[in-house]
């Protein structure tokens, strides 16, 4: 009797071995990639971030001097905050907004929907420097195809790019256009299509108009998947730097100065590696309390069909 | 007044007064679907046709919607004046790299996270899913710094090497999810059956996962064909560029005095486009199917 649970116990414990031994093997490329190119680095990051090094001086202990001059002497930190800001604020619920009407007219089960789906998915696969270089001739000023349409109504459109006032607004229409129908929009079908078709069939017995359908029935139900579209619109919306740094490298006048653009200067134009990664730290703090907060927020809007 | 009763005069409703309604907000909805195609495919329709035309048609107000001069030229032009062939097979060369060790080696780890009970797995996969938010920029400067040690800037080492170890989170991921739909039963037969855990993998899940390996074969393809920030920091000399950045010298500058190149720079961006538009067309479910399958079940 012990003889027989010995062994057994004996062969669990070489199967719990095995488990280890092989499952450790298997993702030993994934775990040295991170130790390699992420931990390692992210720890590098951080102690550059407190130092002075321009790659061609000595590297010089610094203390807290980068992060002292970004919050207060250099003239570039704030702007280029409230630029990114600024740029998140109207192209996340743009784009979300947009991503999801365009989910739902493909949702009514119109004729063709996977042709228009094709159409509407097409822009997000052309590589962001092509979509960047095709609009920057889209909006010329004179001779563009968007001031030529906006002739045609009697309006005379602005210089876009070119322009302090509008290159900002352009740089949200180029992102609108290659992020609004693509893996978002999909998410939101998907999302969509998974509503129960009951649900609003009861709602119509009861007389629910289609405003308040949208409002009681899909909006919660599809909530997992808006919440998921927003953390990653946030998270992208912070790091926008090709379209910017093809159309209109931060000008004019630094109206599109982006936190990524100032961070690939800092350290790709002036190589002054040291403050590049504090202003690196300071995006990784900002998009880590962006999502902690909208983490603690969601259990107040995100409805999960299967936890009551 | 009981249910049976107010039923028929609801549906007599439907089918009356409301039924036309219907029909005309049914047909502004599809009108207002094609208008919003025709928007989304301007931008290309207008980079086709601006690539056909001489540079003197580009410049005129009102612009031409086809070119009067039709000029298939520009096409053979963009070959000639850039090192056009070298930046594609430049690209071909990385993406065929990326695209061979995202598929193996991420199909391997996924293996490993979905069919064994390790210690610290569950921690361990959270890290991983960690690192998909991780902004590119708390990396990018150590590596680079790396990398000048290695003295691989200026090569396309740095943009083929990392991909080897771990494969990218998010085909992990994806993998994983797929992995965990394929029942255990099958695994334990055939380790009974004397399998290694080698020849579960390559013989038996693998062969199972086809879609969801040709979704991650096909965004490893796009994330790599698509890339800018890597090749512009890592890549200084013209012929080691890879297309997205070779493209760009075309661009004029609004104060450069340079000779107007609009129109070889709207055919080399759709020469540029062409190929992930043909891929779209020729696997078009297994991209639908792979942001479905990554999106829902998070």
């Amino acid at each position: 009797m012990t003889a027989v649970m010995a062994t057994r116990r004996h062969k669990a414990s070489r199967s719990a071995r095995r488990q280890n031994l092989l499952g450790y093997l298997w993702i030993s490329p994934w775990l040295l990639g991170f130790v390699i190119f992420t931990a390692g680095p992210m720890i590098a990051s951080l102690v550059l971030s407190f130092t002075n090094y321009r790659i061609i001086n000595v590297i010089k202990w610094a203390g807290l001097d980068n992060y002292v001059y970004a919050l207060t002497k250099d003239e570039l930190f704030w702007p280029s905050m409230g630029i990114t800001f600024y740029y998140m604020l109207i192209a996340v619920p743009l784009g979300l907004l947009g991503s999801l009407l365009l989910a739902m007219l493909l949702n009514q089960r119109v004729r063709g929907e996977s042709i228009f789906r094709t159409l509407f998915y097409l822009p997000s696969l052309t590589p962001a420097a092509a979509a960047a270089l095709l609009w920057a001739w889209l909006l010329h000023a004179e001779v563009g195809l968007v001031n030529y349409i906006l002739s045609l109504i009697g309006i005379k459109g602005p210089p876009w790019l070119g322009s302090v006032r509008w290159a900002m607004p352009a740089i949200i229409l180029i992102t609108l256009w290659t992020g609004m129908g693509g893996g978002r929009m999909i998410i939101f079908l998907a999302g969509l299509q998974g509503v129960p078709q009951e649900f609003y069939e009861a709602a119509e017995i009861d007389g629910a108009s289609g405003w308040r359908k949208f409002l009681h029935i899909t909006l919660p139900m599809i909530s997992p998947t808006i919440f998921f579209n927003l953390v990653l619109g946030i998270i992208g919306a912070l790091q926008v730097f090709t379209t910017a740094y093809i159309t209109t490298k931060g000008g004019p006048g630094r109206a599109t100065w982006f936190f990524a653009l100032h961070i690939y200067t800092s350290a790709f134009e002036y190589f002054d590696m040291g403050y590049a990664s504090t202003l690196a730290w300071f995006l990784f703090l900002v998009l880590l309390v962006f999502t902690i907060i909208q983490l603690r927020l969601s259990e107040m809007w995100v409805y999960y069909a299967g936890s009551a | 007044m009981d249910a049976t009763s107010v039923l028929p005069a609801r549906v007599a409703t439907r089918h009356g007064r409301w039924y036309w309604l219907r029909h005309v907000g049914r047909g502004l909805i599809y009108l207002f679907t094609v208008a919003l195609g025709i928007v989304f495919m301007l931008p290309f329709f207008w980079a086709v046709t601006s690539s056909f035309k001489p540079p003197w048609e580009l410049y005129i107000f009102p612009p031409t919607w086809f070119p009067k001069e039709f000029r298939p030229g520009n096409f053979v032009q963009i070959w000639q004046v850039v090192p056009f062939a070298r930046w594609t097979l430049n690209s071909l060369k990385i993406a065929f790299f990326n695209v061979l060790a995202e598929v193996l080696v991420a199909s391997g780890v996924a293996y490993g996270f979905s069919r064994y009970r390790f210690a610290g797995r569950n921690a361990l996969f959270l890290v991983l899913l960690s690192t998909m938010m991780l902004p590119a920029y708390v990396t990018i400067i150590p590596s680079f710094l790396m990398y000048r040690v290695l003295h691989w800037i200026d090569t396309h080492f740095p943009l083929i090497v990392p991909s080897f170890f771990g494969g990218g989170a998010f085909n992990i991921f994806l993998l994983r999810q797929f992995f965990m739909t394929i029942p255990m039963d099958f695994d334990e037969a055939a380790y009974v059956d004397g399998a290694s855990s080698f020849t579960i993998f390559w013989k038996l899940i693998l062969p199972l996962s086809k879609p969801a390996i040709s979704t991650v074969a096909i965004f490893a393809f796009l994330g790599s064909w698509n890339n800018f920030l890597g090749p512009l920091i890592f890549l200084n000399t013209t012929n080691k560029f890879t297309l997205p950045l070779g493209i760009t010298y075309f661009r004029v500058a609004p104060m450069d005095s340079a000779e107007p190149r609009d129109h070889l720079l709207m055919a080399a961006s759709v020469t540029v486009t062409l190929p992930a538009v043909i891929l779209f067309f020729a696997a078009q479910r297994y991209f639908i199917g792979g942001i479905v399958m990554s999106g829902l079940k998070g």
